[in-house]
């Protein structure tokens, strides 16, 4: 018994690190895209709570999950122009800012979805890839929603486009020197905003995955952090795209540990395992740091890794 | 890319008017360290009251709610003082490591973990002194705090750790491992509906201060902050901090022991957060449970960036958004506006605050050169 409980702790983690792992993938993706021209939006923590709220609002009101990412996006890329736009000011701190924009964020999501709380939101579809198995744990655990798909080919389209396009190659510059760009006759901080923009759109996107498909429904602590443990991920994966899919997964996979376990039975211990992707985070954040030397891959002109 | 920062810049922020320095001059700084502030306030509060215009409620009985509700009577006054009392706590928990350069957002995880601490101790100290009761509890949060955040300096200064992620983190991580201890370890079996720690002894409550309504947290939490003021603006240590936060590789050269100054400042600040969670404990909840968690850690952050790092500053801006939280009650009721209406007013406020940082210099009545002092050698040379 015990034995068949152990597999379905296995089977219920790999589910749970893809089902949970999505709005870490999609604003680790993001952020890396800020950070990769040289600026740290903090608030994307704000930016996937109200993506979650619209989206899930945007869902009930007109019955298309799909309306709701594409809102959820529209409102997560105005928040991150805002961020760009208000870090271009002199001696505007980008990190204070980030705060300032997760409260607010907050607030704002709190504000408006006060009233969405109860109505039930058309869910975003999955792709049973598990029809071959009898087992219905198995057949649970590998129903993958096609926003994760979605996120996978992103982080792909990212690292080829970090390195082959023309956009990419502008983006590395401006994060690696801001001298040497504008000597190039680029445009800084337009290429930041832009860049904090998109951050912010993907953000918007991973909340809505959290609002329409896992957990599925908007409540106010549907994030509790995960926008900012994404943002201590892109650092782990050495703000590499492909990297940030694999550390997307494994922090899913501690994620989906609570769970999984609360699902055969298991309740001491409860709230520490809810814990685990918190240290987890935090235990990778300290190996992962360099107290003397700037890191590999950190972009030049990135505050943190100086 | 690292600028040699103008000396002067760097110790006139803050410091009193000497010889060189007129007091007009000083004045004229001061007056827009004051002005820009209160300009974002009131741009804050404009906006707020379109936005609530926009929703069909009136401004001025918003206005109105949040006066009566946190500063009208003196019920009123005395709950936005009770209230301000974490806060002062809270904002030193951020302003300190802040002399540093550091952003530590952290303060929430100290505030719980120090109440958890002090209820623990106060268990197995049943039936002593009350004064001994007292100063274990509040030397058992404080101790709490100094190594939960102190670690997060450490990890900054000798591993290069961001710090306002680590911060952050360890607040979730201490909110989880006081659920689970205030659930298992720690809690009365007669607590039913809402698991809690046992009841500390009422010899080791603390009382209201004399002819306030309000605890001592209060006045404990001013001398903390005119303390704070004092190591950062008069002592030796304070200055060595402010050069570390300026340039730390000057500061290097100069062999400031920067990490155990970073070290240093974190664990103070955590130490007196957590202080705040002991007050809770001890004077108004009586025992430590998930109404500890109650955001003032946050709300302390706000009030740190609008006194800009000053701990002289924070004592009244504490009372304003205690007050401003203290309406929030009768905000909900009489305009039957959500409860987050106060969190989203408070998150304009933040951006506003910030985006007023970088209007200082730009005012051309402000300049202390327009009032007569001489402009440095350094300034002119700014490109």
């Amino acid at each position: 018994m015990s034995d068949l409980g152990l597999w379905n702790v296995l089977i219920a983690v790999i589910g749970g690190a893809i089902r949970v792992s999505t709005p870490f993938l999609f604003v680790s993706l993001g952020e890396t895209i800020t950070e990769r021209s040289g600026r740290i939006n903090l608030g994307l923590e704000g930016t996937l709570v109200f993506g979650a709220m619209s989206a899930y609002a945007t869902a009930v009101l007109t019955g298309s999950a799909w309306a709701g990412v594409a809102v959820a996006g529209a409102a997560g890329g105005l928040f991150g122009l805002v961020h760009g736009w208000i870090c271009r000011l002199p001696r505007v701190n980008d990190v204070a800012l980030g705060i300032a924009l997760m409260l607010f964020g907050s607030g704002l999501a709190f504000f408006f979805g006060k009233a969405f709380i109860q109505p039930s939101a058309p869910q975003l579809p999955a792709i049973p890839f598990g029809n071959w198995s009898d087992l219905p744990q198995i057949r649970a655990a590998l129903q993958v929603n096609v926003l994760f798909l979605i996120g996978a080919v992103l982080s792909l389209v990212l690292w080829w486009g970090f390195r082959n396009t023309r956009t990419g190659l502008v983006v590395r510059i401006v994060g690696d020197s801001a001298e040497a760009a504008r000597a190039m006759g680029y445009d800084v901080d337009r290429v930041r905003l832009l860049a904090t923009g998109a951050g912010g759109v993907l953000a918007g996107i991973g909340g809505a995955y959290l609002s329409l498909y896992y957990p599925g429904s908007w409540n106010e602590g549907i994030s509790s952090g995960q926008g900012l443990m994404a943002v201590a991920l892109v650092v782990f994966a050495r703000w590499n795209p492909l990297a940030c899919f694999g550390a997307a997964l494994l922090f899913g996979g501690a994620g989906a540990l609570g769970p999984a376990l609360q699902s055969v039975g298991v309740s001491q211990g409860y709230y520490l395992f809810y814990a685990a992707p918190y240290v987890l985070t935090l235990g990778v954040l300290i190996a992962t740091s360099s107290p003397n030397h700037a890191l590999a891959g950190a972009p030049g002109e990135l505050g943190q890794a100086k | 890319m690292v600028a040699e920062t103008a000396p002067s810049d760097m110790v006139v922020a803050g410091s009193r008017p000497s010889a060189s320095l007129p007091l007009r001059a000083w004045g004229a700084r001061r007056a827009e360290a004051l002005a820009i502030p209160l300009g974002a306030l009131a741009l804050g509060f404009g906006l707020f009251s379109l936005f609530l215009l926009s929703l069909g409620k009136s401004p001025a009985a918003f206005l109105d709610l949040v006066y009566r509700g946190g500063f009208g009577s003196a019920f009123a006054l005395q709950n936005s003082l009770q209230r301000a009392a974490p806060l002062l706590f809270a904002a030193l928990c951020v302003a300190l490591p802040a002399r540093l350069g550091l952003v530590v957002i952290g303060g929430e995880g100290a505030i719980v973990l120090g109440g958890l601490a002090a209820a623990a101790v106060a268990a197995p100290l049943s039936g002593a002194a009350s004064g001994l009761g007292i100063a274990a509890m509040a030397l058992a949060a404080f101790l709490t705090g100094a190594l939960w955040l102190g670690a997060v300096g450490a990890l900054r200064a000798w591993r290069g750790v961001n710090e306002t992620i680590a911060s952050l983190l360890m607040s979730y991580i201490a909110i989880a491992l006081a659920n689970h201890l205030i659930e298992g370890l720690l809690r009365d079996p007669g607590s039913l509906n809402k698991p809690s720690t046992r009841t500390i002894d009422e010899a080791f409550r603390v009382g209201p201060m004399p002819g306030l309504e309000v605890h001592w947290g209060l006045g404990v939490g001013v001398v903390a902050c005119l303390l704070a003021w004092l190591l950062t603006e008069r002592t030796t240590l304070g200055f060595a901090a402010r050069i570390a936060g300026g340039n730390v590789r000057a500061a290097q050269i100069q062999g400031l022991p920067v990490g155990r100054l970073i070290a240093g400042f974190t664990a103070l600040g955590g130490a007196l957060a957590a202080l705040a969670g002991f007050f809770e404990v001890a004077a108004v909840h009586g025992n430590a449970n998930a109404s500890l968690i109650a955001g003032y850690g946050y709300t302390g952050i706000l009030v740190a960036f609008l006194a800009r790092q000053n701990p002289l500053a924070i004592p009244p801006v504490a009372f304003l958004l205690g007050g401003i939280e203290a309406s929030s009650g009768l905000i909900q009721r009489r305009l039957h506006l959500p409860d987050a209406t106060i969190l989203l007013l408070e998150g304009l406020l933040f951006l506003l605050v910030l985006v007023g940082e970088t209007l200082y210099g730009r005012f051309k009545p402000f300049s202390p050169h327009l009032w007569g002092e001489k402009r440095a050698a350094a300034s002119q040379t700014v490109p």
